[in-house]
């Protein structure tokens, strides 16, 4: 450039300060991401921790006049939905990951993919939707089945996902190794090539489990709720999200602090879900990458 | 099948297991001895299943995958007959929602959906864009994957506990401090700012939305810059651009597409996004542009009315919106995930 020898060091003084305020803006975007996090976790914590006591996880809810009272069928009711979508979309997802992984280079598998990648962006309320006529409207009423259904259509493609990505990882020559000695193509999947994909599989397992736990929408019409023990899954049962929900939503103060609350309950159970599975995962990483 | 004792060693343990094993099912040594026996098409079709029916297995498992959505295209589609069958196409844009009257018109939560969603990608988008450079460029090494880990907790957080926080947290503030502030900026100028009310708006769905797609947005953003190649952007830094430049003008023009999908992929959540918005939204009925007003989503006037519906013409307008809503995202999730695909084969 033919510009004065003033000129160039300043154009590029400029070059470098701009280079800087957009690394601050960067880390700007960072702190505005991580603060609602922080916040919502704080909130949480404290109003939440503050209201938890023995007879909440114990007790069945009381009137909201009365004071007191717990969240202890909803909490069982949550297991029982969640149980039910995972044993469901376990064999369901593993399934379709092995065939994705051993035997999907195909029409079939190719499109049973692409199905699970749109699955997996289903609005949850839609499981809702269909769960509600297809179950609840032909038994006539809500129940713990309807919600645990719906539930699976969010659980499997996850779970096919993550554990077809699992399967691949397993070296090649693993494969070729139990082929080579006579192994048929049962034994070779399920006590070669998945063992050594498990961890993954896992992992995927349980980030399903803890995404489908804090659901909510498909099971305001499906399980619906209850102030009573679960008499059955063929019975309409309260479930801590859509107590969440429902406590928040009332206009009584006891029953808001109770929603905190289980805010808390609910919040640990997921997060610490997902760090157990992801440290797990790290580990498996970290034995591959090391041999 | 214990994870921890095979996984360990995997190698070693698997050869006695075959060992073991060939005996069993499906050799198929007795397929090569000569002379071949004469089979009947029963026999070869019996020797087949013995041999391969852990894959036709799994493959009907995968067909369950394939009959699941299928069906809930179809249950969406017949729940919606009737409402499709009284107004046709122009539900889509009819405005009145009267279940007494029994009048349904799907606009107003059209509306609503794209307003927030809208607003949260805008919102979200830039905010995604700048942690993905800083964790992909800048970051030093020992706090990148402690920040990734934290941006992914964001992920995992219910919906539902987003949306406590909005009603007693989110909502004051919007309505005390945010709402305020731009109706007093020269953003609040804007047509699409009217006079700030009570803390349940549209305003504030779009910001709880931005909240949570943000996660989404910058994993996917993070991927894509991640798969731009190094001699690329080490070309423009050897030409003496300083590093943001070599960002902007390389990295970023190469991984357009992938942000693009990253972006209609966190559109498409947003849109589906139930409770935070039911929550924050306000719930009111009736057609309005206005985000500083309270308003009605797809997702919300679903979550609200569906256990109370009784008449079926109220039920099927439930359900069209929710089929309307199933196509909106079945399109976004195809669209973004077709970029995606092929920015991956572009790269091999």
């Amino acid at each position: 450039m033919s510009t004065s020898s003033v000129q160039a060091p300043l154009r590029l003084r400029l070059r470098l300060a701009r280079d800087r305020v957009l690394v601050g803006l960067c880390v700007l975007a960072l702190a505005l991401a991580i603060i609602p996090l922080v916040w919502v976790l704080w909130e949480v914590a404290k109003v939440g921790g503050g209201h938890l006591s023995l007879e909440f996880l114990t007790a069945l809810p009381e009137p909201p006049t009365r004071g007191g009272g717990g969240w202890a069928n909803a909490i069982v009711g949550s297991l029982v939905v969640v149980g039910i979508a995972v044993a469901i979309g376990i064999p369901v997802g593993v399934g379709t990951g092995i065939y994705m992984s051993e035997y999907g280079e195909n029409v079939l598998g190719r499109g049973v993919r692409f199905l699970c990648e749109v699955m997996a962006g289903l609005p949850s309320i839609v499981a809702g939707i269909v769960a509600y006529s297809l179950i609840v409207v032909t038994m006539g009423r809500f129940s713990a089945l309807a919600g645990g259904v719906a539930l699976s259509a969010l659980f499997v493609p996850i779970v096919a996902i993550t554990a077809q990505e699992a399967l691949k990882m397993v070296p090649r020559h693993q494969r070729e190794a139990s082929m080579a000695l006579g192994v048929a193509e049962a034994p070779t999947t399920l006590r070669v090539i998945l063992p050594a994909a498990m961890g993954n599989v896992l992992t995927g397992i349980m980030i399903a489990t803890a995404r489908v736990a804090g659901e909510t929408a498909p099971l305001l019409f499906t399980a619906f709720n209850s102030r009573y023990w679960m008499e059955g899954i063929d019975q309409p049962t309260a479930t801590v999200p859509v107590n969440i929900y429902a406590y928040a939503i009332s206009p009584f103060e006891h029953w808001h602090s109770q929603a905190w609350a289980g805010a808390l309950v609910l919040v640990s159970v997921v997060l610490i879900l997902n760090v157990a599975a992801r440290t797990l995962w790290a580990r498996r990483a970290r034995f591959m990458a090391g041999g | 099948m214990n994870p921890v004792e095979v996984g360990t060693d995997q190698a070693r343990r698997t050869r006695p297991e075959s060992e073991k094993l060939r005996t069993g099912v499906g050799g198929t040594s007795s397929v090569r001895r000569p002379p071949p026996p004469r089979r009947s098409r029963r026999e070869q079709w019996g020797d087949a299943i013995r041999r391969r029916w852990f894959r036709y297995l799994t493959g009907g498992i995968a067909l369950l995958v394939v009959a699941m959505a299928t069906l809930i295209f179809m249950e969406l589609w017949l729940g919606s007959r009737p409402a499709w069958q009284e107004w046709g196409l122009s539900f889509i844009w009819r405005t009145e929602w009267d279940p007494v009257r029994g009048e349904f018109g799907a606009l107003p939560f059209i509306a609503g959906t794209l307003l927030t969603s809208g607003m949260a990608l805008a919102i979200a988008l830039p905010i995604s864009l700048g942690i993905a450079i800083l964790l992909t460029e800048y970051a030093p090494r020992f706090l990148r994957d402690p920040l990734i880990f934290v941006v992914e907790l964001l992920a995992a957080v219910p919906s539902v506990v987003f949306g406590l926080w909005g009603i007693f947290v989110l909502a004051p503030v919007v309505q005390n401090q945010v709402m305020p502030f731009i109706a007093g900026s020269p953003l609040g100028l804007l047509p699409i700012f009217g006079e700030p009310g009570p803390g349940y708006t549209l305003f504030t769905a779009s910001l709880i939305l931005a909240i949570m797609i943000i996660p989404i947005i910058a994993t996917l953003s993070r991927e894509v810059l991640m798969a731009v190649p190094r001699d690329q952007k080490e070309g423009a830094l050897a030409l003496g651009a300083t590093r943001w430049e070599a960002m902007r003008h390389v990295v970023l023009s190469y991984a357009r597409p992938g942000i693009f999908s990253a972006a209609v992929l966190g559109l498409g959540r947003a849109l589906g996004e139930t409770m935070a918005t039911t929550m924050t939204i306000g719930n009111r009925l009736g057609l309005t542009l206005d985000y500083f007003e309270a308003g009605n989503s797809m997702t919300a006037i679903i979550a609200n009315e569906m256990r109370e519906a009784v008449s079926e013409i109220h039920v099927s307008s439930l359900v069209a919106i929710g089929l309307i809503l199933f196509l909106l995202s079945f399109v976004l999730n195809t669209a973004g995930r077709l970029v995606i695909m092929q920015v991956h084969t572009r790269e091999t």
